[in-house]
């Protein structure tokens, strides 16, 4: 105890920061600053540049708006749904909205294509029922799938956040506000809706955020006639080679992002009213509540399980026609996608069979594991124990989550291009986007252990070696296979950067799937479908396990 | 048993404990009562290892603890906030200590049931401690430290986070168990009550001193300092001068009326001293307070009555609000 007091307050960390932040400064810092360097060259900002960068921005902001619209309109009901009342299967219905935002995005797209894509189930049964009509009659429009998508992933954001806000608000306040005369509708504009209003502009500000930097979705949905700024920062860059504007791109998404980062720390800070932990929740009891309960859970259910249930359902299920027969669809249930996978076809997308890209996708994501956790544990010990300097590098170890993917993989193709040909780049740039992660489900944990519990184990009759043993070890074990699950899972979904920086030859399991959907014919689709299955599958028992291995009480976050 | 020697200790360069110095016997449950910040956990803290005093000596049956680490110091100590091992359930807790003294598991199982059974807790083994209610929580922590059979108890402000009434039963469980056991304790707590209850003796703590030190009839009866009788809430502590001695007594002028009061020691003339008008209506002493009540509260047993000079007295029948009464009561000199 009085060893570490002694220690506070001088630079004693600054060992365990050297790992970290070294790593930062080669793998962000300066691609970063490569990227900014290009810029502000002529080279990027030129006459034909600018026009393109303007109507880019402005289309990001036209989609994200519209989808952050969009995720208001079944988040709020779904937010006072959750807050308010208490139902027959409520907490799988909670955990069925959670699970795509934790979900690649890849496998999100690739769920909607296989209901709502030309080939999608919803258009094949379509076409059963109604033989004469025209092929395509249940596609929906590509631009309408994207808002849907993101709705899809963002909806779980307002249910938590405005949730939160709704089920601690003390319900007296409401019952002082009718006892003054207030009917229903002025309680709710008059007292309800002010005190959650920050709540619900913090949601809003981060699912749009979100909206702002996707990028998989809209890619594998909508193609490149949607080119927000993400995947026209990945068209310039790897499909036109022109990495000035895609500098410019870049640079201008930043500042957007920051700009809303700092906004949304602004909102949380300022205007939050201290709310008391109660909550009233209660079973649905007249028929106003009946109607709207089972509207909304049934909208819900409805909206979260066809996508992910039709994704697995679509991948074991024919539906093209057999070679040579172009006429003739077959339908029926099979194992080929499956089959196809392992199979080394000449002419094929890969001339190496498919399912290596999941040897790679596995691989790459024991990699990222490895390396987090060598650079996250100091971290998250100097953390545990804030002083001046911890307050000062805390902000900076999790800024690569402020910059999107994307951004990433093109500061390394600018800065580090001649290393493109290893396939060593790609854990690398994992590891930026799962260290804030495997810090942040660190550090609460080393934190959380008192120094009482060490105090009491050693008056117990331990010695400082099996205190640390026997107190400290076990505890952190869990945390450590947490943080790792978490590196992994999200080392298997990274798209953005992926997609940039990894070699043709060595694709991982959502780079494949997105060639795979960039490939005409059934079998290539098919086989996109079977391996985004497996990319659930696996992304899913992850979540389950961290779910499972949390310690009570270690917050949220 | 246990014997504290002239301890010293600073905290952030102020003082925080002056030449503190007791003993606690063999059987005997002392008592640190005082404020919080007043350094009696920092107290118990050094007694258990986990501090160092800057000065001073901690004894055992004569022998001087400081180079003694605290896991082979074997004494128990009980945490505010209990600190069980949440990874831990039940009987691992309560298993903690003897595993680390690697006593045969047969063994170990006795004891860890012994120390249930005696905190009423023998059908929770196999609980997790996070589902515990506080008070079971504090019970499992008091079956870990009695597990060990420590050669002494500390207990920091153990019921600190319970309910009264919860407080009220386990304090006497608590209190039979250690005159059970006999083990010698030392309990800390800014709760009058709780000290009162527990201890064979008491020590009030105050800017580091001990400041009264006796068994709970002794401290009530001559707090002996306006800060121990203020703490105490014996009564109304108010200033006065003294005019001179009649009969062995001192006549003491003050705001309330004049008082006849003995002093144990000698006090000139025009010296200030302070009073304690202790609440309770007596019938053998020369002192009255008198004043126009303006409040009367019904305790149970008796009416708290209010004067609009501050002066309270409980009486068994309730005088009405704005008449003027006049009570005699018992004044003493507390230097």
């Amino acid at each position: 105890m009085y060893l570490s007091t002694r220690l506070h307050g001088n630079l004693s960390t600054l060992p365990l920061w050297l790992p970290p932040l070294a790593f930062l400064a080669v793998f962000f810092f300066f691609p970063l600053s490569r990227i900014f360097a290009l810029t502000f060259s002529s080279e990027a900002l030129t006459a034909k540049n600018l026009p393109i960068t303007t109507y880019t921005l402005l289309f990001t902001f036209y989609q994200a708006i519209l989808s952050t619209l969009l995720t208001l309109l079944l988040g709020l009901p779904s937010a006072y749904l959750f807050a308010r009342f208490d139902f027959r299967g409520k907490a799988l219905l909670r955990a069925l909205t959670a699970v795509p935002f934790m979900l690649p995005t890849v496998v999100v797209a690739a769920a909607f294509n296989s209901l709502f894509g030309s080939r999608g189930l919803l258009n094949a049964i379509a076409n059963y029922q109604l033989p004469t009509a025209a092929s395509s009659s249940f596609i929906i429009h590509p631009f309408l799938a994207i808002l849907l998508a993101h709705v899809f992933y963002n909806t779980t954001i307002i249910i938590r956040i405005v949730g939160a806000a709704l089920s601690s608000l003390d319900p007296k306040l409401e019952q002082t506000a009718r006892s003054l005369g207030a009917d229903s509708l002025r309680v709710w504009m008059n007292v309800t809706l002010p005190l959650i209003r920050p709540s619900i502009l913090a949601a809003s500000l981060l699912v749009f955020l979100f909206d702002f930097t996707s990028f998989g979705v809209i890619l594998l949905l909508g193609g490149s006639q949607f080119a927000t700024l993400e995947v026209e920062i990945y068209i310039q860059a790897v499909k036109l080679l022109n990495l000035p504007l895609a500098a410019l791109l870049s640079a201008v998404q930043l500042l957007c992002t920051l700009l809303f980062s700092i906004l949304y720390s602004h909102l949380i800070t300022r205007n939050s009213y201290p709310l008391s932990p109660r909550s009233s929740v209660i079973k649905p009891r007249t028929l106003k509540q009946k109607l709207f309960v089972s509207a909304i859970v049934l909208l819900l259910s409805t909206f979260y399980f066809l996508p992910l249930a039709s994704l697995p359902i679509r991948s074991l299920f024919r539906l093209e026609a057999n070679r040579g027969q172009r006429a003739e669809v077959q339908y029926g249930f099979t194992a080929d996608y499956y089959k196809e996978l392992f199979i080394n076809r000449r002419g094929s997308v890969f001339y190496v069979p498919p399912i290596r890209a999941a040897f790679n996708s596995l691989a790459y994501a024991s990699a990222t594991v490895l390396l987090s956790l060598l650079l996250g544990f100091p971290a998250a010990f100097a953390l545990a124990k804030p002083t001046r300097l911890e307050k000062i590098l805390d902000p900076l170890i999790m800024l690569p989550l402020g910059s999107s993917a994307v951004m990433l993989g093109l500061g390394f193709i600018i800065a580090y291009g001649k290393w493109l040909t290893s396939p060593l780049l790609v854990p690398f740039a994992h590891t930026l986007v799962a260290l804030p992660f495997v810090i942040r489900t660190l550090q609460p944990a080393i934190a959380s252990i008192p120094q009482r519990l060490r105090d009491a184990a050693s008056t117990l009759g331990a010695p400082p070696l099996e205190v640390w043993k026997s107190i400290d070890l076990p505890i952190l074990r869990r945390a450590a296979l947490a943080a790792a699950t978490f590196a992994f899972t999200v080392s298997l979904g990274e798209f953005g950067a992926t997609l940039l920086i990894s070699r043709p030859e060595y694709p991982t399991i959502p780079v494949a799937i997105e060639r795979f959907l960039s490939q005409p014919g059934g079998l290539n689709y098919g086989q996109a479908m079977a391996m985004a299955t497996l990319l659930m599958l696996l992304t899913t028992a992850g979540i389950l396990l961290i779910e499972k291995i949390r310690l009570p009480h270690t917050g949220d976050f | 048993m246990l014997e504290l020697r002239h301890i010293h200790k600073t905290y952030e360069g102020s003082p925080l404990l002056t030449d503190i110095s007791f003993n606690v016997d063999t059987g005997e449950t002392i008592c640190l009562l005082g404020a919080s910040g007043s350094g009696k956990s920092t107290l118990l803290r050094m007694i258990a290892g986990l501090e160092e005093p800057d000065s001073g000596n901690i004894l055992f049956n004569g022998m001087d603890l400081a180079a003694t680490p605290p896991h082979l110091r074997d004494f128990g100590l009980v945490f505010q906030d209990y600190a069980l091992f949440p990874h831990l359930n039940v009987n691992d807790n309560v298993a903690f200590g003897l595993r680390m003294r690697r006593l045969p598991p047969a063994e170990i199982r006795e004891r860890v049931a012994e120390a249930l059974e005696l905190v009423s807790l023998s059908e929770f083994g196999q609980r997790r401690v996070t589902d515990l209610s506080g008070g079971e929580q504090q019970r499992v922590a008091l079956a870990r430290a009695l597990a060990i059979r420590p050669r002494l108890l500390m207990f920091d402000e153990p019921l600190g986070a319970l309910d009264k009434k919860l407080k009220d039963g386990l304090l006497e469980e608590l209190r039979a168990i250690l005159h059970r056991t006999q083990i010698p304790a030392i309990y800390v707590t800014h709760d009058q009550e709780e000290a009162f209850t527990i201890a064979d003796r008491i020590l009030i703590l105050h800017d580091g001193q001990i400041v009264r030190e006796g068994t709970p009839a002794e401290v009530w009866a001559y707090p002996q300092s306006a800060y121990v009788a203020g703490f105490l809430g014996l009564g109304k502590v108010f200033e006065g001068a003294v005019m001179g001695q009649q009969n062995g007594e001192w006549q003491v002028e003050s705001g309330f009326g004049i008082f006849h009061v003995r002093c144990n020691h000698k006090h000139s003339r025009g010296e200030k001293v302070h009073l304690l008008a202790r609440p309770f209506k007596v019938q053998d002493d020369a002192n009255a307070v008198s004043g126009v009540v303006t409040d009367v509260i019904f305790q149970q047993d008796r009416y708290k009555v209010t004067f609009d000079n501050g002066l309270f007295v409980y009486l068994d029948a309730p005088p009405k609000v704005g008449e003027h009464v006049t009570v005699r009561v018992k004044v003493e000199c507390l230097a």
